[in-house]
């Protein structure tokens, strides 16, 4: 403008007219400058530019869709242009029809894609960024150690068996006085190692049939865990198994080894 | 079936008339399956072969001879008293040899006392191992009227082919005289632990031959049910850490897609009759295992009953599909009845000892179960009742444990388990406890079923 004023000399005097003009209306105005641009319309999170100009095309919707995801998901670009004679969108995605969609390709960092749109008045643009954003952590490895002793070794250590009688899964005193010991010890042991499952294991001795043996096994798991759920630890962290006459402790035909077999005996889930 | 109709005629009037005297209607039973009366007294000469089949003749031989024996249908006439003269080819046979054996009355007559004579030879055809063999009524002098069958099989020329068609002709003459639900073809599904600690399914067929591993579960894997068609196998596995229900193609031996409910324990499949659905045992709703009712891949899910007891091992009658025995307490496990409705429960077994697997036979009238009755917990025997008079008879006599006793697609033969040599082994005998054969040496196996392939 300076340019032109000064090469263009005889506008000097029209120009100084209509400056004191525009000051000498402007004069009880607090803000004595040019008018701000109409408000962008809030379909967009960019004001398209140039909107409503005579000649012009109309942005009246870019977005991407969602305008955020994680890495390696992909999203939608969403467009409504009027007025224009060619649309085209960069970062590859090329010429494009006046309203629509284009499914991005899974994203790796954040984009912001501009849309350009020829009219005969001129162009008009409009931007949509696409926000990419790292996915959750998986959750870390089930801790295996703490003060240097292993979840295996501390539940071998310290959970005692649940003993019973034959063919029965009546939680005896004995059984009782084990539980409560173990509730206690289940407890240090989910302070310690807050991700694992421990799993109550139902065992029987060697002389009922494998097939009742199966059902017996998971109803003295059963009555174990409902044990120990009155005493305060909560079942989801305690998972049954019945392993019937599968697994023996002892292969003694006797009492004393039958004994050892029919019991709730407690190991580390994965 | 006749032979079984006629044993619980048997063991209706040895119990009935000798009350206790069980021993004393045991011998009656066995008599009647075994005895001469009624029965076709066969002479089965060695057959020779020409050439290069000779080597294979040993194994032919015998196993003609115990497929024969093993049916319960005739008298096996001891080849001691056979004359010195042996035919090969009805050519052979002459009106009168004088006893030397060239002609069928010589074979009639004492000290042989056949009804029958079967004989005949092979050959090395164009490398195929081919049979001729013949079955001839000896009470006719005159070769021609005697004839009943002549048949002539091809097979390959070594010791399996061999075995084979002696199976194929001891079959052919089972049905000839009137013998029903052969064994030729079937197999007995079993758990071994010989290739795996925690067990695998294996299967071989009735007499022993072609033991091979089915399965390859890397866990616990146990109580094998086959469909009646032999089509689908299913088992229980601890693959997921968790008894579960896994579904086998016996063809393709590839497991097929089964849906297994939300529970600690999914076990103890018994095909229905038809073959179409099963049922088995499952803690889906929280408290002891019940049985359900499901389709073939475990969808359409119903629960039977509603007991406060662990129900197992559900068995279908065979020929009433709306009842089923099966194993539950309260009070110690006992074999117990109800309709597919859940309705009509009732204690079959008598409270006596301990009771389980329970085996239809195929007429719906009587079972094979386990029991202690007699015996220590634990000192398990393969008994036999009738399941309308509730009358038994023991079959196995504390040899060992005897378990998971099953019958074969003939009703006249069963498999069990036993530990009566050590470990469990699968054992095979007649109904009524004779002709014991121990089929498995390797490892410890157990829990055999008995499928028609």
């Amino acid at each position: 403008m300076r340019m032109s004023l000064l090469r263009y000399s005889k506008f000097q005097a029209l120009s100084f007219v209509l400056l004191l003009t525009i000051f000498a209306s402007g004069c009880s105005k607090k803000t004595p400058i040019a008018p701000p641009p109409p408000a962008a319309p809030v379909a967009g999170p960019s004001a398209p530019e140039a909107v409503g100009r005579p000649g012009r095309p109309v942005i009246s919707e870019f977005i991407a869709e969602p305008s955020s995801v994680e890495r390696d998901q992909s999203a939608i670009l969403r467009w409504t242009v009027t007025g224009s004679s060619g649309v085209s969108i960069d970062h590859g995605v090329g010429t494009v029809a006046a309203n629509g969609t284009h499914r991005l390709p899974p994203a790796s960092v954040t984009t912001t894609y501009t849309l350009t749109a020829t009219g005969p008045g001129g162009d008009a643009t409009a931007n949509a960024t696409l926000t990419v954003t790292a996915p959750a952590p998986p959750p870390g490895p089930v801790e295996r150690v703490s003060d240097g002793r292993t979840l295996e070794s501390r539940v071998e250590s310290e959970l005692k068996d649940a003993l019973f009688d034959y063919d029965s899964n009546n939680i005896r005193a004995d059984a009782r006085a084990a539980l409560s010991t173990d509730a206690e010890a289940l407890k240090r042991i989910f302070a310690d190692f807050p991700r694992a499952i421990i799993i109550v294991e139902g065992h029987c001795d060697e002389r009922g049939s494998a097939e009742y043996n199966l059902g017996l096994g998971d109803r003295r798991a059963s009555a174990a865990r409902d044990f120990l759920s009155q005493l305060g630890i909560t079942s989801d962290r305690l998972k049954t198994v019945s392993y019937g006459k599968e697994r023996p402790n002892c292969t003694e035909a006797s009492e004393a080894c039958w004994q050892q077999n029919r019991r709730a005996h407690f190991s580390v889930g994965q | 079936m006749i032979k079984i109709d006629r044993l619980f005629v048997s063991i209706a009037g040895a119990v009935s008339l000798l009350g206790a005297g069980f021993l004393l209607g045991q011998t009656d039973i066995r008599t009647d399956v075994t005895s001469h009366g009624g029965k076709p007294a066969l002479a089965v000469i060695d057959f020779r072969g020409s050439g290069a089949s000779q080597s294979f003749m040993a194994a032919f031989n015998s196993t003609l001879f115990g497929d024969l024996q093993s049916s319960a249908l005739f008298d096996m006439r001891p080849k001691s008293v056979f004359p010195l003269n042996n035919p090969q080819r009805p050519e052979d046979l002459r009106p009168t040899d004088g006893n030397q054996g060239l002609a069928l009355p010589d074979w009639a007559g004492a000290p042989v006392n056949a009804s029958h004579l079967v004989f005949g030879y092979t050959a090395e055809v164009n490398g195929e191992l081919v049979l001729y063999g013949n079955v001839y009524d000896t009470r006719h002098a005159d070769p021609g009227a005697a004839k009943l069958m002549y048949s002539r099989y091809a097979g390959t020329l070594n010791e399996a082919g061999a075995v084979h068609l002696a199976h194929q002709f001891a079959d052919d003459i089972i049905k000839q005289f009137g013998g029903t639900g052969s064994l030729l073809g079937s197999r007995i599904y079993f758990v071994s632990d010989r290739g795996s600690t925690g067990g695998d399914i294996w299967v071989m067929d009735w007499d022993g031959n072609n033991q091979t591993q089915l399965t390859n579960q890397k866990a616990i894997t146990t109580m094998p049910a086959i469909s009646p068609d032999g089509s689908r196998l299913a088992f229980t596995s601890y693959a997921s850490g968790t008894p579960k229900i896994v579904m086998l193609d016996t063809v393709t031996k590839r497991t097929v897609p089964f849906y297994n409910q939300e529970a600690s324990l999914n076990s103890n499949v018994t095909f229905t009759p038809d073959g179409k659905s099963i049922y088995y045992s499952s803690t889906a709703a929280g408290g002891p295992a019940q049985i359900y009712f499901a389709n073939l891949n475990g969808q359409g899910f119903r629960r039977v009953s509603h007991r406060d007891a662990i129900e197992v091992e559900p068995k279908i009658n065979p020929q009433n599909p709306s009842l089923m025995l099966f194993v539950s307490g309260p009070g110690g496990q006992q074999i117990y009845q109800m309709t597919t409705d859940g309705v009509g429960v009732e204690k079959v077994t008598n409270g006596e000892g301990e009771a389980s697997n329970p085996s239809w036979n195929q007429d719906g009238k009587s079972f094979l179960f386990s029991w202690t009755r007699g015996y220590a917990k634990g000192d398990w025997n393969v008994f036999l009742m009738d399941a309308g008079t509730r009358q038994y008879v023991q079959l196995t006599h504390s040899e060992g444990k005897n378990e998971n006793p099953v019958w074969a697609p003939d009703g006249k033969h069963l498999v069990f388990a036993s530990t009566r040599s050590g470990r469990s082994q699968i054992y095979s005998m007649l109904a009524d406890g004779s002709d014991v054969k121990q089929l498995t040496t390797r490892g410890t196996n157990k829990s055999p079923v008995w499928g028609v392939k």
